[in-house]
């Protein structure tokens, strides 16, 4: 390379930098500058009113498991927080893997459409997708309450004498969940099948296989990294809802999410709370990091 | 002929589940928007047409407030988060790969990645700080907020827009003498407006959206129409927040609209 070709790409990578700067600066500020602040309460001893004392403490990540006996001080496993944690878990698996089976025959459905009539049904998604997340989940509340549509139709056409009680149940904040986050599965699944080459059904079929067949050994293996992708965009949120468990499971049925929150409200102990948040950070960090691998694993085979 | 063609693409079953899927998909918003001119008290009992929780949301002090704190931020905050976006794109597309291209990328993205609760605690802690250090207690906060985590919807289009694009015109531009500012303001700008307006949209979108963030950041009194739309939750819920509900749906679909046509590309 010339001198002035060095002189030219220095002076390219410096505006680069330039022009990038406000950017940065904004997103340090009031995004990623913040989390270190998190990072650093987590190690600090609880205010009586909330807030913090300035003395080094490992009780905020030891009380994510363990709880402290108040009469002889020995360590018991925190039963209350292991049962939110598993409620949070459990729930975005089943919301997962419900809006992996209705979300995989709606993005081939939408796939093998006819090119004009493709974009029309890709926009009923996306719409819901970028509608207000409170909007909906208040939508889907409107049906399934005690008072609300679905009982009134029920009991109105005499199927049922007493209304179905969802509302404040984990049930309900999974049906939430999958009803909120399925566009979140249906567009990566879409974009994986809309690549896919329809001639290699023909080579299936051609040789003997079954629908099944050629739906577990061609189709699938193929789109893979699009199921990977939607599952990791449905179960990251899942996992940090705060809206959905708030308004469908009530107080007693809290996730993650909600137990953060409590612990910066009525429960007072923000180290907790702090460490809370970096905990679910960290397990957010490494499902990316999973999607990251296997997508960059997934993309050359085939070729 | 009775018997269909065997279609390879078709798999049993498929069609009908994905029908499903819309219809269950619109279902609840429908039936939203249907009750928001419910004449009765109900959001499932229909009693008949009528626009009067509209009137009344439209009277209510409360809504009023929210709605104007929601406009003022998610036009502040999209203001600025879109200028930021567009240099942030300009700097880091159709130029050499430079070192650290993928940091600033990872940095700009981050409020995709990061749970929102998280950063939601983060800001609140932060703003705690700096409201007690200060005793400022503005929508400064809020604004600050909201331009941070819309900066990637911003940037996003913007910089797919510049991808688009390739240097010929601005290399023209340039040899017929046009000082740098002349040929972004004479030949980039313009080339790239259709792109600028698109991430302005996304990112009002997401700030007129938002939650958690805003629930968390907020003084007192500085209800947006999400938080208002929360707390009113709690409640005996009356058709008013489906009204609110419906308006807000509108100026959603409206803005996605126009977001779409801005972005389609022409074959």
């Amino acid at each position: 390379m010339s001198p002035a070709e060095q002189s030219q790409r220095r002076k390219s990578s410096r505006n680069g930098w330039l022009l990038s700067a406000p950017a940065l600066s904004l997103l340090f500020l009031a995004a990623s500058g913040p989390l270190l602040i998190v990072l650093v309460y987590s190690f600090l001893t609880p205010g009586q009113y909330g807030n913090v004392i300035w003395e080094f403490s490992l009780d905020g990540w030891v009380g994510i498991l363990f709880t402290r006996d108040i009469f002889d001080g020995t360590m018991n496993l925190a039963d209350a927080h292991l049962t939110i944690f598993w409620r949070s878990v459990k729930l975005s698996l089943m919301t997962t893997a419900l809006t992996f089976a209705l979300g995989f025959p709606t993005a081939w459905f939408i796939a093998t459409r006819p090119p004009a009539q493709r974009a029309m049904w890709l926009f009923l998604i996306t719409i819901p997708f970028w509608t207000n997340l409170l909007i909906r989940t208040f939508a889907i509340n409107e049906v399934i309450r005690n008072e609300g549509l679905m009982n009134t139709v029920l009991i109105s056409l005499g199927l049922i004498s007493e209304p179905i009680r969802l509302i404040n149940t984990d049930t309900a904040v999974f049906i939430g969940m999958a009803y909120v986050y399925l566009p979140l599965m249906v567009l990566p699944l879409f974009a994986a099948i809309d690549r896919f080459d329809m001639k290699l059904l023909e080579a299936g079929y051609d040789l003997y296989a079954s629908r099944l067949q050629v739906l577990r050994h061609v189709i699938l293996p193929i789109v893979k990294p699009g199921i990977i992708a939607g599952s990791i965009l449905v179960f990251v949120p899942s996992l940090g809802a705060y809206v959905t468990p708030r308004v469908l499971g009530g107080g007693k049925n809290m996730m993650i999410g909600n137990f953060i929150e409590l612990q910066f409200g009525q429960g007072r102990n923000w180290p907790l709370g702090a460490a809370l948040s970096m905990a679910l950070l960290l397990i957010v960090m490494a499902a990316l990091l999973i999607y990251v691998r296997a997508s960059t694993k997934g993309s050359n085979p085939h070729g | 002929m009775a018997e269909r063609r065997f279609e390879v693409s078709r798999l049993p079953g498929f069609a009908s589940v994905a029908i499903a899927v819309f219809v269950l998909l619109y279902l609840p918003i429908l039936t939203l928007v249907v009750f928001s001119f419910n004449s009765g008290p109900s959001v499932a009992v229909w009693e008949g047409w009528s626009l009067h929780w509209y009137a009344d949301a439209w009277n209510n002090e409360a809504v009023k407030g929210a709605t104007a704190r929601s406009l003022i931020i998610a036009t502040c905050a999209s203001a600025i988060a879109t200028t930021v976006a567009t240099m942030a794109a300009l700097g880091t597309t159709r130029r050499a790969a430079f070192g650290g291209q993928t940091f600033i990328y990872v940095v700009i993205n981050q409020p995709l990645m990061v749970p929102e609760i998280v950063t939601a605690v983060a800001l609140l802690i932060l703003f705690g700080v700096v409201k007690q250090a200060t005793g400022y207690q503005g929508l400064g906060y809020l604004i600050l907020a909201h331009a941070a985590f819309c900066t990637p919807f911003a940037y996003l289009p913007i910089r797919a827009r510049l991808e688009g694009m390739d240097l010929s015109l601005e290399t023209a531009a340039t040899d017929l003498y046009a000082n740098p500012w002349q040929t972004f303001r004479h030949v980039t700008l313009p080339l790239l407006a259709p792109g600028i307006a698109a991430g302005a949209m996304l990112a009002f979108v997401i700030s007129l959206d938002d939650v958690v963030i805003t629930e968390f950041v907020k003084s007192g009194g500085q209800d947006t129409l999400p938080t208002y739309m929360l707390g009113q939750m709690r409640r005996a819920i009356t058709p008013e927040v489906n009204a609110i509900s419906t308006a807000l749906l509108g100026l959603t679909v409206i803005l996605l609209t126009l977001f779409f046509i801005l972005t389609r590309k022409k074959n």
